[in-house]
């Protein structure tokens, strides 16, 4: 054993461990650890590797479904999609690295997320990403915006995914943490599934890609603290991404695993080659034995502490069948990448690391992992939000102008100036680009094709976690359906702050609960994820913000619908209530409608203040079901022509979004007649879920309410397609009216202008 | 006609533009590893998109020292045909097959989309099938498709009609607005004088079926097909 | 040895990156910049048994053929 600084208090508040945590690390081990057993003990025993405060609670999410391969535990959920084939996916952030270096973080966060799928043996179709930022109207939020776009971009491009789909959101609390949540999804056979277990004792244990240097050294336990000044020196640890080699280790791995010679394998993410041998150990009971005199090394120097806590990116661990090791580093040889034997698997359970033969560190796997701390945090609901107001005056009636002003709003305008970045066609799959409701890619040489999407609502959650989480399955769900597909499952990202106060551990069990009551109503089990704590900055906190990644098959293809008017002459009806239950939801608009005051022009986010003061509005999970029901009948009888959620901005946002031009078509209008019962402003920008504007040719409209009727779910033909112009009646009088092509410059150059300056 | 595609370690569009061939056109294709000098008797070689060696140094400047490209050059020197795409055409350029270079896009940013482009010149084996002035929808997908090259070359590769396709609106007309990277002259894609080697930056590929938004490249492929059955 | 090697792109090519600092820089107050040209450095270690004319073919060389497209970039190179 190397010589053994002193484990004083001071060491262990730089590792992030607590007394309590060293006392069982002394019993565990029967003596005192050195330094480098306490670096790998505080990586494996962070926050962001042991899920220490959230497992228990997480357990409580529903995992299993027939369509489930594995669920949650390994590197990435899998799916059956029938006929042989698999799919693999996952969210995972990268929040702080990309509030430190915002082009690297993001980067490497694509990057990690990439291998976490091909790590199983898929090769990766379609990338996403969710993206919280603060307003960006402040230049310090652009700046991190177009970084983290550009990281995005620039590693996603080279690797050659296509990055399909995802969400960007503008709220005050992202400032100081933003959020980058990358999510991506790999194909398969099913027969071809590779895990992260290190079986058959004896077997070599192989090291690949990139060589190891002092890269993010103790990234995993910075990921588990939250942000002061001082970390504004931890810059220099940012891990740097190298997407070319990243594409290069694909094709290395994927051809590898075709001979049949690799037995398991596991990619090396935040705590590097400590996470990759205790894990792979720990799921097959086996031990390791490294010697990281072997190790490939970038720098000089370099101490065991060091090699084992890197956080060098593109790096894989696989563990080869012995005597076949020379078919894998043939074919590594071909790519031109690193391939060394750096030690093998063992009977004792034991991870065994040498430098040069001897002795650095012997720790037992289950330690590390299985065994590693579990908290059950106190946890308090804080103060209730105070009662909404009642409600107050004459509504403003310019309806247009609110339109406008909405349509106005970063959170609900164009996000073409991102997805522009990215490359979303490569791979020739991409049968629905970014802007639908869903992105989708086809399976090629099948009739099959993925929907996919990410929704995610902080404001909602900071309001009601359980129900917020609720409605951004239920939203996901019914994104999904409206691209024609079937959801099959979920993964999710949950972006919380310090666990440790217990108003943030009850945000964590309500959001959980909510999350686990929607995918159980919808059918959806959740097949892995990724919880990121400590979003806070100089104490202040984020919402709560689940982030739900949701895959649906679309099968057949013809099945495919998008969100936009597809012809005139076709009725536009509503599935879904024209307005919800009244209930404080419905008297807080009403209230806050009467106060809008829209000027268009003075560069103030009308949408964004309006809904940052709605509560949350209820769900009814039952109606959310039946109405999905309906929509998924009314494709699958090809009566749906094409349907679109209503979700941010309500029903008045949908219908505009629905006549946007896409390349090759024009706008297109339609002419709505409201019924005289309700309030206009209500029916028209209130958020109620549960509901889908679809439309059908004129002869299907009874098919379709009959449908609905046996669903119990209500329809309202609320007009018809035309051209040009967007115009909202009722009888006698005109409630809004304005150009499609003047509403949709409005929405398009947004961003685009807020972008224009660069630096 | 058999296609060969190659490969460079970090291409990445290769599978796209095999596919087109095999599953789209039913035409026999085989990949070419950038090691191999052997072009398998193939009678068209596609240089496909993506980031060969990762654009590291300049794009396209590290794939033209490949053995494969040595290869290519002697099989365009006895006429064969040979489409760089995107990288391709990059690396089309850095080997001196043709004429120019690229710079960043005027907007500094990676560009994703649908295009329009004009085909300024038909009687090429790329567009034998096209007429002249037809506009094709084609996506691009690059961060270097700003086309230079010195003014005397330039009237030289306009008088000689190397220009085969320019940015467009969707009406056909060559205007500032269509041009989505600055290219000189809204210039797409351009040909060497003998007309068989051909590079452009947006992707045929990625317009060969109606599900991915237009089939408009096909007809580039198809014309490569016949002008070689005329022969 | 160690050779450091400039890569530009020619005055007569458009430098578009440089254009863009030079305007912001401009914006946020640097009034009295005239221009900006982005460029490329490498450094370049070499085997010390060369001499010092065997380390400046080389780099030319290298420089020439490789770090630089002649038809847009130059360069210029210094040896330590």
């Amino acid at each position: 054993m190397q010589a053994n600084p002193a484990i004083t208090a001071e060491v262990l508040e730089q590792h992030n461990l607590t007394h309590a945590e060293y006392d069982r690390i002394l019993s565990i081990l029967g003596r005192s650890p050195n330094l480098t057993e306490l670096g790998i003990f505080s990586v494996m025993w962070s926050e962001h590797c042991s899920y220490k405060s959230s497992k228990l609670h997480l357990k409580r999410l529903p995992t299993q479904g027939p369509q489930v391969l594995q669920g949650p535990g390994e590197n990435a959920g899998i799916v059956d999609i029938g006929d042989g084939y698999a799919v693999a996916f996952k969210i995972e952030s990268h929040n702080h690295p990309s509030f430190v270096e915002p082009y690297q973080g993001a980067a490497t966060g694509v990057g990690g997320i990439l291998r976490d799928i091909f790590t199983m043996g898929a090769r990766p179709i379609a990338a996403m990403n969710s993206l919280r930022f603060g307003p960006p109207d402040q230049p310090r939020n652009r700046r991190i915006m177009e970084g983290v776009v550009a990281g995005i971009a620039g590693y996603g491009n080279c690797f050659g995914v296509p990055t399909v789909g995802g969400e960007v959101v503008f709220e005050e609390c992202y400032s100081q943490n933003p959020l980058v949540n990358a999510f991506a999804l790999g194909l398969f056979r099913k027969d071809r599934i590779f895990y992260g277990k290190a079986v058959g004792i004896g077997n070599p244990v192989i090291y690949v890609g990139a060589k190891t240097g002092r890269d993010g050294i103790h990234g995993a336990t910075m990921a588990s603290a939250e942000f002061d000044e001082a970390s504004e020196s931890k810059r220099p640890n940012v891990q740097v991404g190298d997407p070319f080699l990243e594409k290069l280790l694909l094709e290395a791995c994927l051809e590898a695993m075709k001979t049949g010679a690799v037995v398991g394998i596991q990619d090396m993410g935040a705590a590097g080659l400590t996470c990759s041998t205790c894990e792979m150990g720990g799921r097959a009971d086996t031990g390791i034995e490294i010697d990281l005199a072997r190790v490939p090394q970038r720098e000089k120097g370099m101490t065991p502490y060091e090699i084992m806590l890197s956080e060098s990116q593109e790096r894989m661990l696989l563990v080869a069948a012995k005597g076949r090791e020379e078919e894998i580093f043939r074919i590594f040889r071909k790519w031109e990448i690193d391939a060394v034997a750096i030690g093998e698997v063992t009977g004792d359970g034991m991870l065994r690391i040498l430098d040069r033969g001897r002795e650095v560190a012997e720790i037992p796997n289950r330690a590390l992992t299985d065994e590693a701390p579990l908290y059950r945090r106190p946890v308090a609901a804080p103060a209730r939000v105070p009662p909404s107001p009642t409600p107050a005056g004459a509504l403003s009636n310019d309806w247009g102008k609110l339109l406008e002003c909405f349509l106005a709003s970063p959170n609900l305008s164009s996000r073409e100036w991102v997805y522009r970045q990215y490359d979303h066609m490569v791979r020739t799959n991409t049968v629905q680009v970014p802007g639908a409701d869903a992105a989708v890619v086809r399976v090629k040489n099948s009739r099959k094709a993925l929907a996919m999407c990410l929704d995610g609502n902080g404001r909602y959650c900071r309001q009601d976690p359980r129900v917020g989480a609720q409605l951004a399955v239920a939203e996901s769900c019914r994104n999904l359906v409206c691209a024609g597909a079937r959801p099959l499952a979920a993964t999710n990202c949950l972006n919380m702050g310090n666990p440790e106060k217990p108003e943030i551990m009850w945000q964590m069990t309500q959001v959980v609960e909510g999350m686990a009551e929607a995918c159980r109503a919808l059918g959806t089990p959740v097949t892995g994820g990724n919880v990121s704590l400590y979003n806070e900055t100089l104490g202040e906190g984020i919402d709560p913000t689940p982030v739900i990644g949701m895959v649906g098959l679309i099968e057949p293809l013809s099945r495919l619908r998008g969100s936009w008017f597809v012809r005139e002459g076709h009725r536009v009806v509503l599935l879904g209530p024209l307005v919800g239950q009244p209930t404080g939801y419905s008297s807080a608009v009403r209230h806050h409608l009467a106060r809008l005051q829209p000027s268009r022009g003075n560069g103030t986010d009308l949408y964004t203040g309006w809904v940052g003061r709605l509560p949350c509005p209820p769900l009814d999970l039952d109606l959310e079901v039946r109405v999905q029901r309906t929509c998924r009948e009314g494709i699958e009888r090809d009566l749906i022509l094409s349907a679109h959620d209503c979700s941010d901005g309500g029903l008045a946002v949908a219908l505009a979004e629905m006549g946007f031009s896409r390349f090759g078509a024009g706008t297109l209008g339609a002419d709505i007649l409201l019924p005289p019962t309700e309030e206009v402003g209500e029916v028209l920008f209130a958020e109620y879920p549960s509901r889908i504007l679809v439309t059908v040719e004129e002869e299907n409209l009874v098919a379709l309410e009959k449908i609905a009727a046996l669903q119990g779910v209500p329809v309202t033909p609320l007009g018809r397609v035309v051209p040009e112009v967007l115009s909202v009646r009722r009888p006698g009088s005109v409630v809004l009216e304005r150009s499609v092509v003047s509403l949709e410059e409005i929405w398009r150059n947004c961003l685009g202008g807020l972008f224009a300056d660069p630096l | 006609m058999k296609f060969g595609v190659l490969m460079f370690p970090g291409s990445n569009c290769e599978h796209d533009a095999y596919h087109a061939i095999r599953k789209v056109l039913r035409q026999p294709a085989e990949f070419i590893w950038h090691q191999s000098t052997d072009l398998k008797d193939c009678q068209a070689i596609i240089v496909p998109g993506g980031f060969s060696y990762g654009d590291y140094l300049r794009t396209g400047a590290i794939a033209r020292f490949s053995p494969v490209m040595g290869a290519v050059r002697r099989f365009a020197d006895r006429g064969g045909l040979v489409l760089g795409i995107c990288n391709g055409f990059q690396i089309l350029l850095e080997s001196g097959l043709l004429p120019g270079a690229m710079l960043r896009n005027r907007g500094l940013k990676y560009v994703c989309r649908q295009v329009s482009i004009r085909v300024e010149n038909a009687r090429t084996p790329f567009t034998g099938l096209a007429g002249e002035g037809d506009v094709w929808n084609i996506p691009i997908g690059h961060m270097e498709g700003n086309y230079t090259l010195d003014t005397d070359a330039f009237q030289r590769l306009e008088r000689n009609r190397q220009v085969v396709f320019r940015y467009c609106t969707p009406h056909g007309e060559i205007t500032a607005d269509s041009n989505p990277n600055g290219s000189a002259a809204n210039v797409a894609g351009i040909c060497n004088p003998r007309g068989n080697v051909l590079g452009m930056i947006p992707h045929p590929e990625r317009a060969s079926e109606p599900l991915l938004g237009s089939e408009d490249g096909v007809r580039l492929f198809q014309s490569m097909i016949q002008s070689r059955s005329q022969v | 040895m160690r050779a450091r090697v400039y890569v530009s792109l020619k005055k007569s090519v458009l430098d578009p990156q440089g254009k863009t600092i030079h305007h912001s820089l401009q914006n946020i107050g640097f009034q009295q910049i005239t221009e900006v040209r982005q460029g490329k450095f490498f450094e370049i270690d070499f085997a010390s048994e060369l001499t010092r004319e065997e380390v400046q073919a080389e780099v030319e060389k290298i420089a020439r053929d490789v770090l630089t497209n002649p038809v847009i970039e130059e360069f210029s190179y210094r040896i330590e």
